[in-house]
Parts: structure tokens; C-alpha cells; sequence
């Protein structure tokens, strides 16, 4: 049932006096980069207090996953309810209490296909912040063409025994269990692939981070020799896991294209008043940016409310995907522009220890990562603008 | 309120997508080019768009229009924008409205008129080339009960067909101070006015406007004395909005055409449309106006909520559907290839029109400055 106008703004008023009440100081500024953020996890050390008080009454509350069902963890609000706070935590600069896979992709997926025992069991645990995820999807030789995947599981009867190779897992080396691609049948390249959860620390699974151009690790190549997976543990039906993963892919570019660009976000022009005053040419190129990056902004909000209205086209995450991730690199263009000698400094107390630099170099993953730019536009043309030849 | 048209904004956008298409579509615009009109539109076409409602769609039900807002004058401009139709909606319909609800008397006496369709109003804003709404140095010196304006005016469009024209003019401060400047509404046949059409690129009529010494008397005024920057703003902000939607509908059908042709133009023995560099374009092109898509419907939902701060949306509006409408006809254009350069061929017909749009009540620099500035460098 909509609620009335009236009821909204009740809610708006409470939220906000909730939200004053409660949100600790320390949360109401902007994080800096993804190691300032919440993880959750077996292993996660918060980096203070506050950021612990913060996710336990959030989760306490259901806000951690504010529109999930209550029984899940969630907070049980409608959509309307949830812009509403989600505005206000904009607006009072709110930190989000979690930033979790569990929350982004893996959640989405259990929600549409997991069982009743999967979604009462792994979603109260992906909301209350205690189970850290690590997505495997990609595989040496079989980036943005997944259906070429080759980690396999052999059927035992009541479990898996899994073999293979997995790579670019995003903090494989912090997260507790996995999310994972692994074919169950070889005879179907696209009906042959199931979509298994399992513990990292189930023997057998082991990770090695890989180095990039930041400097940092976030990626890991994850090996899987011998692992059991008992069959429980399967989402959605055997050797359909593409539906699930095409589903949880949506969810992922969506989360992706936002990358970077909450609200949160200074313009880069306000952030370096001094240099735009000084420099004419780059003072217009943050203007357009600034254009670019509210009219994003417009458009996904759109889209989040055609996606809970049912209104989307399937593919047109992919296009969010493209024109987010992109832009996000042109920021971190900008702030290494603005920022001049001091934006390259890497390893100096001043520079955060090369935050800027890093970052910059971060983004130029954004556009490869859960498929590549290429990768959307053509399924933008092919399957939103029904261009030839597919 | 959800980022999407509600069912009877739906339902508004079906009726006027069959009926302007029907009524108006691109080669109406041919025919008034080709037989050299100087009305700049039909007149019966809008006496068509009365009885369908859409002259008074943001005029109150008091004053006999619909009582709507400005998401419902933007679906209907972008039909007009679609078919590239000739219409002073975007002028009298959106923007006069605007500048006419300040003021209850004149309210009283040119809202029903224009709900009815019998009257047509231009804004007479512009001095320079190039937007600058704060440059107004026309004069309005106290004379007797009223005011005496004297100076010129350009890019006003419907200028010489106008019932009535409303004039910004200084009454106090310097030229590029917001305050001072006051609104007026000057009947058209006033006294020392005239307005010498002249015909654009894209086939609209702009007239040259001269005030000698216009008399006018102080129930002239829209706003305040001294206090025409806020109403004026609005009205601009209203206008805004509207050429973006205007936009969306020439940039949303440039896109169209663009994705029809590639579907069907053959060159090497292939479908162009298979090649993946025109597939990678078109998709970005496509991501481009479904952006400014949001942008525009955000705008007007803000300006409908009498939000405090819709004029930075506004601005992204008006700055972000600029670029994306000329990237929409320019890769039109291009793609079309030999034939997109061609009179008989509509592509060329929007890239005029965008181009025109875009001047309407700054253009993408303009407003992308703005943002800046309300972002405070």
C-alpha cells in the first residue's frame, strides 16, 4: 500500500530526529577511501568505536538493508521509505554503517532465488555485518566472456568436489566465504554452470593478492584444490547459476556505477576553489563535470525507482555500468589535475599516503571490472537499441 | 515522488504523442517554410491545441486552464520537439504563464486569453547575442502614472505576431546587476513599439524589437519596482526546462532515425548498424539522452515542488540535455552520411532546430558556469 503524503513526512521528520540521535559524529564525514569504509567480517578490526556503534544500531534497527523483509534482517520499509532515508543520511552526511557484497550482490540474488532456509540463514548474517564476502567469478583466459569458465565441480552424491582457478576476487584475503561460478556439466557452455557458496576457510581454498599499478591489492587469484561443497549450498537450480549471476551481475553494475559518486561526493571544483579561480580551462572542464556527474546523479535515481516499479529494461544496467564508470575516471582525471605536484606525491604524511594517486590509478579498473565498457555498449546496441548482427 | 511519469502523465504524453504527430508532423514545418509564412506557425494548429487543453496546462483551473505543472508542459513539448512543430507554446504557454502569475491583475485579464488561445505573448529579454539576463541596460524611466521604456531588444521570438510582449527593463542599478530591472507587460500595440521579424536557421521567426518612448502605466508592472530578478528568474527557469524537454524530443527522434537508418542502410554487402564502431557510438549516444532524460523530468519535478534550490537543477537540466541533443543530431548527421546532408532528408531539419534550442535562455556554458557558481567557485 502507498502511504499518504502525510505519512512520509512523518516518517521524514522521525527519521532525521533518529538519525540526529543516534548517528555518531565520527560517521557524518565523507570516508576517504574503501579502507575507511565498514566491512564487517569474522576478521574486520573497526577503526574505531563509533564506526561499531554505528553498525550495530543501524543492523539493530534493520538499516543496514533498510527495504529487505524484517524476517531477513532488513528493516522492512517500502521503497518510498527508503529514498526517504536514504535522503536524510545524505543529507546529515551519514555514513553508510556497511559496505558489504554481502549487501550489493550476493543479498539481491538470495532474495529472488535462495530458499527459505538459505535467505533466514545468510541474509540476517549479510545485514547484521557478520559474514564478509568475496565474489569468484572471473577465471584466467574468461574475463567479461564468463560462459568460458572452467573451475569444476564433480557431483559426489550429497556434495561437490570442487577444482579450478579463480581470479580478480575482490578481497578474497579478507572475506569469510565466497560467492562462486563453477561448472557442474561440460557438455553445456551455458547450462552447465551452477552457483555455489562455501566457507574460505574450507580446506582446499587458498588466495594469493595480486599487486596492481595503485600500488595496493584489493584483487586476489583464488585456487580451489579439492574443496567439498555440500549440495545445500547450491543457489537457485543446478546448472542454472547464469540466471542467478546475470541477476546478481545487474546489481553489481549498478553498484559499480556508483562508484565514487554518492552523495557524499564534493564537487571538485568546491574541494579546489583556489586553483578554479586561477585556471580558467580547468575551472570549465569541473563545470561540465559538475553537469555531468548531478545529471548521473538524476539518473539513477530514475533508474532505482523504475527498478522498483518494474520498469527497467534488463540490459539497461549495462549502460548505468558504462556511463558511471567512465565519469569516475574522469574525476579522479580531474582531482589529479587539480591537485597538481601534490596529487603525485605517493608515500608522503601530507598525501594520505598517496590516496589521490592511488585512487586515480584504482579507477582505471572501474571500466574493465564486471565487464568492460566495450562489453556494455555492445549490449546496449544489441539488445536495448536492437542494432544487427549479434 | 518516483523519478517516472505517473499513469496520467502517461496517459497526457499518448494523447499528445498521436495528436501533434498527426496534426503537426515535420513536413507542417516544411510547408510553412516553403510558402514563405511569416507567422512562424499555424494559427489554427493552436487554436487545435486550446481545445486539447495544452495552451492552459499551467494556467490554474480558476482561469480556465488545466492546473498542471511543469512535468506535464514538458511531456507536451517534447511531442512539438519530436515533430520539429512551430508553435509559441514554449513562450506563451510556459514562460508568459510563469511571469503572469505574480501578478493578479494581469493574471485576471491574460490567462484566460491565453488558456482559450487567443493570445499570444513573447518575452522580450535579450539585448546581446549570447544570454546574459543580468546585461539589461533598456530604460524604464517614471513618467506620469506609469513608466517610459526606451532601447532594443532581439531574439525575441513571436515578437511581431505577440498580443503582448513582456519587456525587462533597468528601472534602477547598472547593467549586469540583477536588481533594478523590473518586468513589464507592453500591449503589442502600444505606441512607438515595433518588431521586425527576422527568419532563423531553423525556419522560426525572431523579431528586432525597438521601444521609443513606450508609455505604459504603472498596472504594467509584473512583480515588483526594482525587484523583476526573482519572477524573471522564474520565468527563465520555466523556459529552461521547456526548451530542454523541446530538446529531448528533436535529440530523442534524431536518435531514432539514426538507429532506423543503421538498421537499414547497407554498405560492403552488410548492415552498417553491424559495424561495431557505429553500434558503440549509437549505444553511448543512446546512454547520453537517457541521462538527459532524468535530468529534465528531475528539473520539473523540483520546479513543480517549489523546491528552494531547483535552479541548480534546472541549470544541469538545460546544460546536460544541450550537449547530449547536439551530440544526438551531429552523429545524426554523420551517420546518415551523404544523404543526412541532403534538404529532403528531416535530419538536417533538427540539427537547425537543436541549434536554436540551445541559444534559448543560455546554452550549455552558460548554464554549466552556473552550476559552478552555485557550487560555490
Amino acid at each position: 500500500m502507498p502511504e499518504t503524503q502525510e505519512a512520509l513526512e512523518t516518517f521524514r521528520i522521525e527519521t532525521r530526529a533518529w538519525l540526529e540521535a543516534n548517528c555518531p559524529a565520527e560517521m557524518r564525514e565523507p570516508v576517504r577511501d574503501e579502507t575507511d569504509a565498514c566491512w564487517g567480517g569474522r576478521n574486520f578490526v573497526f577503526k574505531s568505536p563509533a564506526q561499531k556503534q554505528w553498525l550495530d544500531i543501524m543492523a539493530g534497527r534493520g538499516w543496514t538493508v533498510p527495504d529487505w523483509p524484517k524476517q531477513y534482517g532488513g528493516g522492512g520499509l517500502t521503497p518510498e521509505q527508503t529514498k526517504i532515508l536514504r535522503q536524510e543520511m545524505a543529507t546529515l552526511h551519514c555514513r553508510a554503517p556497511l559496505s558489504s557484497f554481502g549487501i550489493w550482490m550476493l543479498g539481491p540474488a538470495l532474495l529472488k532465488f535462495g530458499t527459505e532456509e538459505q535467505k533466514v540463514h545468510y541474509l540476517n548474517q549479510i545485514a547484521r555485518g557478520e559474514i564478509r564476502w568475496c565474489q569468484g567469478y572471473s577465471e584466467p583466459g574468461s574475463g567479461s566472456d564468463l560462459v568460458s569458465l572452467a573451475t569444476f565441480g564433480e557431483d559426489k552424491g550429497d556434495h561437490w568436489v570442487v577444482n579450478g582457478q579463480k581470479i580478480w576476487t575482490s578481497y578474497a584475503d579478507k572475506a569469510d566465504w565466497i560467492f562462486c561460478l563453477v561448472r557442474t556439466d561440460k557438455t553445456d557452455k551455458y547450462r552447465g554452470i551452477s552457483f555455489l557458496l562455501f566457507d574460505m576457510t574450507t580446506p582446499g581454498v587458498s588466495t594469493k593478492p595480486i599487486l596492481l599499478i595503485s600500488g595496493s591489492s584489493p584483487f586476489c587469484e583464488t585456487f580451489f584444490d579439492n574443496v567439498v561443497v555440500p549440495k545445500d549450498q547450491i543457489v537457485g537450480e543446478l546448472n542454472r547459476g547464469w540466471d542467478v549471476a546475470k541477476y546478481l551481475l545487474g546489481h553489481e553494475r549498478e553498484m559499480i556505477s556508483g562508484g565514487g559518486l554518492g552523495t557524499d561526493m564534493m564537487s571538485i571544483g568546491a574541494q579546489f576553489k583556489d586553483v578554479a579561480a586561477d585556471e580558467p580551462v580547468l575551472r570549465a572542464e569541473m563545470a561540465n563535470f559538475d553537469v555531468e556527474v548531478m545529471a548521473f546523479r538524476a539518473m539513477s535515481e530514475k533508474f532505482v525507482d523504475e527498478m522498483k516499479a518494474g520498469k527497467n529494461h534488463p540490459a539497461e544496467p549495462n549502460m548505468m555500468k558504462y556511463i558511471g564508470t567512465e565519469l569516475n575516471k574522469k574525476r579522479f582525471e580531474l582531482i589529479m589535475a587539480a591537485g597538481g605536484s601534490d596529487a603525485l606525491e605517493w608515500d608522503s604524511e601530507a598525501s594520505g599516503g598517496g590516496v589521490k594517486a592511488r585512487s586515480w590509478l584504482r579507477t582505471k579498473g572501474n571500466s574493465i571490472e564486471g565487464g568492460t565498457s566495450e562489453i556494455m555498449l555492445g549490449v546496449v546496441a544489441k539488445r536495448i537499441l536492437e542494432l544487427p548482427g549479434a | 515522488m518516483p523519478l517516472y511519469h505517473t499513469d496520467d502523465q502517461t496517459m497526457l504524453r499518448d494523447t499528445a504523442r498521436s495528436f501533434i504527430a498527426d496534426a503537426a508532423p515535420v513536413k507542417h514545418l516544411r510547408q510553412l517554410r516553403d510558402t514563405h509564412d511569416r507567422t512562424g506557425f499555424s494559427r489554427d494548429l493552436w487554436k487545435q491545441f486550446a481545445e486539447m487543453g495544452f495552451t492552459g496546462i499551467l494556467v490554474p483551473e480558476t482561469q480556465g486552464g488545466l492546473g498542471l505543472g511543469h512535468v506535464e508542459a514538458s511531456i507536451v513539448l517534447e511531442e512539438i520537439g519530436r515533430n520539429l512543430t512551430p508553435s509559441p507554446f514554449l513562450t506563451t504557454a510556459v514562460t508568459a504563464v510563469e511571469a503572469l502569475k505574480t501578478s493578479a491583475t494581469l493574471g485576471a485579464e491574460w490567462l484566460p486569453k491565453i488558456a482559450s488561445g487567443n493570445a499570444i505573448v513573447a518575452l522580450a529579454i535579450e539585448e546581446s547575442a549570447k544570454h546574459r539576463p543580468d546585461r539589461i541596460a533598456l530604460t524604464a524611466e517614471r513618467s506620469g502614472n506609469g513608466f517610459k521604456l526606451t532601447g532594443t531588444k532581439n531574439f525575441v521570438i513571436n515578437g511581431h505576431v505577440a498580443d503582448m510582449l513582456i519587456v525587462a527593463a533597468r528601472t534602477a542599478g547598472a547593467v549586469g546587476e540583477p536588481d533594478g530591472i523590473t518586468l513589464f507587460a507592453v500591449p503589442k500595440d502600444a505606441a512607438g513599439l515595433s518588431a521586425n521579424p527576422v527568419l532563423l536557421a531553423d525556419s522560426s521567426l525572431a523579431s528586432h524589437v525597438r521601444l521609443d518612448g513606450v508609455q505604459v502605466d504603472a498596472d504594467a508592472v509584473l512583480g515588483d519596482v526594482d525587484g523583476g530578478w526573482g519572477p524573471l528568474t522564474k520565468l527563465l527557469d520555466a523556459g529552461r526546462v521547456g526548451a530542454a524537454a523541446e530538446m529531448l524530443g528533436v535529440g530523442g527522434a534524431a536518435l531514432d532515425a539514426t538507429v532506423d537508418y543503421l538498421k537499414t542502410r547497407k554498405q560492403f554487402g552488410r548492415l552498417i548498424g553491424e559495424f561495431q564502431a557505429l553500434q558503440h557510438r549509437a549505444a553511448h549516444l543512446y546512454g547520453e539522452m537517457q541521462v538527459a532524460r532524468a535530468t529534465v523530468l528531475k528539473a520539473a519535478q523540483l520546479l513543480d515542488a517549489e523546491y528552494p534550490r531547483a535552479e541548480i537543477a534546472v541549470a544541469v537540466a538545460k546544460a546536460k540535455t544541450g550537449r547530449a541533443c547536439a551530440l544526438a543530431v551531429q552523429e545524426g548527421v554523420q551517420m546518415h552520411g551523404g544523404i543526412g546532408m541532403t534538404d529532403e532528408y528531416d535530419i538536417g531539419l533538427y540539427m537547425k532546430r537543436d541549434r536554436a534550442l540551445e541559444e534559448f535562455f543560455g546554452d550549455a556554458r552558460f548554464h554549466a558556469d552556473r552550476v559552478a557558481r552555485l557550487n560555490g567557485y
